[in-house]
């Protein structure tokens, strides 16, 4: 046991000295390369949640009356209404007849689509041309300055 | 029939004892016991029909005298009208139908015009002339059993529209005497229109959407472009401002049917545009006019946007495949899909201009959509170059350890 | 660095007597012999459940255990969270792998027969961690809540209720309803991350604990041997030969999941939907494929029995025997060769092989 000690006090040999870099320099950076990836999980992403069943669809201030918004929920385009007397809306903005994107008629108030001259109620209903099925219908709620559109529970 | 008077005394008894409504009907009373079929039938039909549950009796179309339970409710002198024949029966039904009025007591919102729509028919101006071979009132609304338009049963109910007409425009021998082909309802059957009114939607085209009902006659080629214009605005829009429309006009071919057919209209596909085989446009033109070049150029616009979509589809499955998120990317996609429907609606512009601003649209939004596929792919390869990294110094630490296991070893040896 | 050492130690030693600890842990060694190899997958099974419960852990900051959101919060992980590919996959890859280890460990301790006299109970507590991990990768596997997780469950969950008797109580209880809804759901979710962990840690400590008691068994062919004077009784000591050797696997078994979870990460596929028809090919995952197949191949009835309760009945008969096999292979114990339960532990590899391999065909 004694050569064991003299061994481990004498000054380490060249060759013992680079295996030991080798070995403390490949498990520091494996922990590095470990450790990395696990603190940037842990940091929350911007958008705290998935947006697939509710989102912030505009600000109160960007929406005027009588206008609409195209926005993105989950994967799909849907559409916020701000009607003439300061009611929302918000409906799948993807059409029931072949998927074109639907918008808001200031003049009609209605929703049309572009492609086929389909028009929708504000309810979501199909009411004049192609489309065969009226739109989804979404929850709006208003917190604070955001307006937050969630699917229908 | 020499018992009359006694079955009529005898069912009168009946009659009394089941005390029925208020309104009083020898006629149906009478009738409905009878063995005759042919005599028995109306009084058995009427039970359903629509003009009995407004509180119609026989005798309000027939005539007569309900309340006389003799066979003298049928005399002349009662006003008894009997059955009208068949260059009668228009008569026989506006008497009421075309008093507005009178009409306005059981539905206000009823037409009163039937029958001078009807005078301006085929079959209108063909039974004025003695023809009573062609429809008036009955053959299709029924006589004793009428149910009202908005009732599925009816035979004028949109979804069984067809097939009332067919009764007498698929039977051949009929249609051979007037020089009338007999096949429309068969080529109708074919139709897209066919294939959403069976699938329920009562708004869908029948004959009498195109053809008008009680004024029936073919659109003339002029006015063609016209009745399909009522639902297919954008076309028929797009159609009035194109050079065909004059062109057609001077040539006395009916706008949309020149292409797309007046009963079998199947759901179209791109290759009728252009000069391929299945195109349409070469039914017209042939090599070296404009019309050639035009249909050829818009044909390529179409398909060059297609293959776009193809390519940008392509990457993004890819991309997602390998675990990343492309969902914004395929939002962009399908507002390059838009710009290929709204391309096929500019078609009917027969201007290759237009139609290739559209694909030129979409194939930039496809693009830009490939693009971002192909920048998903590149960080999908920079986490591989992430993990070769870390495999680095995964090896590195492997061989120090196995490094560090001979040195031990080694020393220690005995 | 070795004096700072010392000086915690002592540290250590004064308040719950570490020093003790550090001396057996100095002296513990492993014998070293042609079989020695298959001593690394206790530890290789050990080390993937760790790397389970760490990326567990992380998962477990962002999943949410309901049907309307289960789904959305891994596509979340997966899509959205830096990383969260990385960490998701592995879990996956690492469960798998983990399966695999631990019925190499079974399989080796069986043919090397570590189960003899002293062991049982270490061969007990194994056996009970082996079903407790195939648990956790059976209630694993629903929590994303996709088709296939769907209809995989709902097919083994089923096969729990043709038991006679309490059969569906038991679907009952696993189901916590009648059919598999949200409530499954949070059940599996309550498995998968409280009530296995702890059965786990339980059985772990105890596990461990007796391996550090009793040392290593070594094969009874080489005690043999060695008592013949054929061959010397060599070893090494644990600490620090025997760990660098285990860490060189561990790593390299970090290299592989990474590998994996890069070029072939784990597929979130399509959100549940309970109305669809059950996609044609629905099969439960690779582990459970012999038992799905064997199923599969019984007939209606065997001989008075239903035939799918035939199989359950087999199984868990075989299982118990496993289980039991210290107390039945006694002769094993006092030196003798048993090479029936050699080849019945042969038979029972061929069985699951060619039962797995036959659902492809």
């Amino acid at each position: 046991m004694e050569n064991h000690a003299d061994a481990h006090d004498a000054y380490p040999k060249p060759g013992r000295r680079w295996v030991n870099l080798l070995l403390g320099g490949g498990v520091l950076g494996s922990i590095a390369s470990f450790l990395y990836p696990a603190f940037k999980y842990i940091i929350p992403p911007l958008v705290p949640e998935s947006t697939s069943r509710s989102t912030v669809a505009a600000k109160i201030s960007e929406l005027k009356r009588n206008s609409g918004k195209i926005f993105q929920f989950g994967s799909k385009p849907a559409l916020l209404v701000r009607t003439a007397d300061d009611q929302f809306k918000a409906l799948s903005a993807v059409c029931t007849h072949l998927s074109c994107t639907v918008q808001y008629r200031d003049d009609l108030h209605q929703v049309w689509c572009a492609c086929h001259n389909g028009l929708y109620d504000l309810s979501g209903r199909n009411i004049s041309g192609p489309p065969p099925r009226p739109l989804e219908e979404f929850e709006v709620h208003v917190q604070g300055e955001d307006i937050v559109v969630s699917r229908k529970a | 029939m020499k018992n009359s008077p006694i079955i009529a005394v005898l069912v009168l008894l009946a009659g009394a004892a089941s005390a029925s409504a208020a309104m009083k009907d020898s006629c149906a009373t009478c009738h409905s016991a009878l063995e005759d079929t042919k005599l028995l039938q109306p009084a058995k039909e009427f039970e359903s029909d629509v003009h009995h549950q407004a509180g119609l009796t026989c005798a309000d179309c027939h005539g007569g005298d309900p309340n006389d339970d003799t066979i003298n409710a049928m005399s002349r002198t009662k006003g008894f009208r009997g059955a009208p024949k068949k260059t009668q029966i228009p008569d026989f039904c506006a008497r009421c139908h075309s008093d507005a009025a009178y009409m306005r007591r059981f539905n206000p919102r009823l037409r009163t015009d039937q029958l001078s729509e009807y005078l301006t028919s085929v079959h209108g101006k063909r039974l004025k002339q003695g023809d009573s071979h062609v429809a008036a009132c009955v053959d299709c609304h029924g006589v004793h059993n009428i149910l009202a338009v908005s009732d599925t049963r009816a035979p004028v109910y949109p979804t069984n529209v067809a097939s009332t007409c067919a009764r007498c425009h698929s039977d051949t021998h009929l249609m051979s005497g007037y020089k009338i082909p007999a096949d429309q309802v068969a080529r109708y059957e074919k139709s897209v229109h066919a294939q959403m009114l069976a699938q329920g939607d009562a708004s869908a085209p029948t004959c009498t959407t195109c053809h008008g009902n009680h004024g029936a006659m073919p659109p003339g080629v002029g006015s063609v472009a016209s009745v399909c214009g009522t639902c297919h605005v954008f076309f028929a829009q797009l159609f009035q401002k194109s050079p065909h429309a004059a062109v057609f006009a001077k040539m006395g071919l009916p706008g949309c049917v020149q292409c797309h057919s007046n009963h079998e209209i199947v759901r179209p596909a791109d290759d009728w545009v252009g000069v391929g085989p299945q195109a349409v446009c070469v039914n017209c033109h042939a090599e070296g006019d404009r019309g050639y070049d035009a249909a050829r150029i818009m044909a390529g616009a179409l398909a060059k946007l297609r293959t776009s979509q193809e390519r940008a589809d392509n990457i993004l499955t890819t991309a997602e495949r390998s675990g990343m998120e492309v969902s914004s990317a395929r939002l962009q996609l399908s507002a390059s899909n838009e710009a290929l429907i709204k391309a096929r609606v500019d078609v009917h512009t027969f201007d290759p201009g237009e139609v290739e601003k559209l694909t030129d649209q979409g194939v930039g939004i496809s693009t830009k959509a490939y693009e971002a596929g192909i920048a998903a792919l590149r960080e999908r390869d920079l986490r591989r170059k992430g993990l070769g990294l870390s495999l680095v110094f995964i090896a590195l630490a492997i061989a120090g350890l196995y490094l560090k296991i001979r040195e031990i070893e080694s020393r220690l040896a005995p | 660095m070795a004096t700072l050492y010392r000086r915690v130690m002592s540290w250590l030693d004064e308040r719950f007597g570490a020093g003790s600890i550090e001396e057996f842990l100095r002296h513990k060694t492993v014998p070293l012999h042609r079989h020695t190899i298959w001593y690394y997958f206790g530890g290789m099974t050990l080390f993937l459940f760790v790397i389970q419960v760490l990326t567990g852990i992380l998962l477990l900051l962002y999943y949410r255990p309901t049907p309307n959101d289960a789904f959305e919060s891994v596509q979340y992980v997966v899509t959205q969270v830096r990383f969260g590919w990385l960490i998701r996959s592995v879990h996956s890859w690492s469960a798998n792998l983990m399966i695999f280890t631990v019925f190499v460990h079974m399989f080796s301790g069986y043919f090397l027969k570590a189960y003899r006299k002293p062991r049982e109970l270490t061969w007990v507590t194994g056996m009970v961690l082996l079903i407790l991990v195939l648990c956790f990768g059976f209630t694993g596997y629903l929590l994303p809540w996709n088709t296939l997780a769907y209809f995989a469950t709902k097919v083994g969950t089923q096969m729990a209720g043709s038991v006679p008797l309490f059969g569906k109580w038991l679907l009952i209880y696993l189901r916590g309803g009648e059919e598999v809804t949200g409530a499954t759901l949070t059940r599996f979710f309550g498995f998968h991350v409280a009530v296995l962990p702890g059965l786990t840690t339980v059985f772990l400590a105890m596990h461990l604990l007796l391996v550090q008691r009793l040392g290593m068994s070594v094969p009874p062919g080489v005690e043999r041997r060695i008592d013949e004077g054929r061959e010397r009784a060599r070893s090494m000591p644990f600490f620090p030969n025997f760990l660098l050797r285990d860490m060189m696997g561990w790593y390299a078994a970090l290299g592989v999941l990474g590998a994996l979870a890069a070029i072939f990460p784990w597929e979130l596929g399509a959100k549940a939907d309970p109305f669809a028809p059950a996609p044609a090919g629905i099969r439960p995952e690779w582990y459970f494929l012999f038992m799905f197949q064997t199923l599969k191949l019984l007939p209606p009835k065997v001989f008075f029995l239903d035939g799918e309760f035939a199989g359950i009945l087999g199984f868990s008969l075989g299982g118990l025997v496993w289980v039991a096999i210290p107390f039945i292979d006694r002769k094993v114990g006092f030196g003798r060769v048993t090479r029936f339960f050699t080849g019945l532990g042969v038979f029972a590899i061929g069985y699951m092989v060619v039962m797995s391999a036959l659902v492809f065909r």
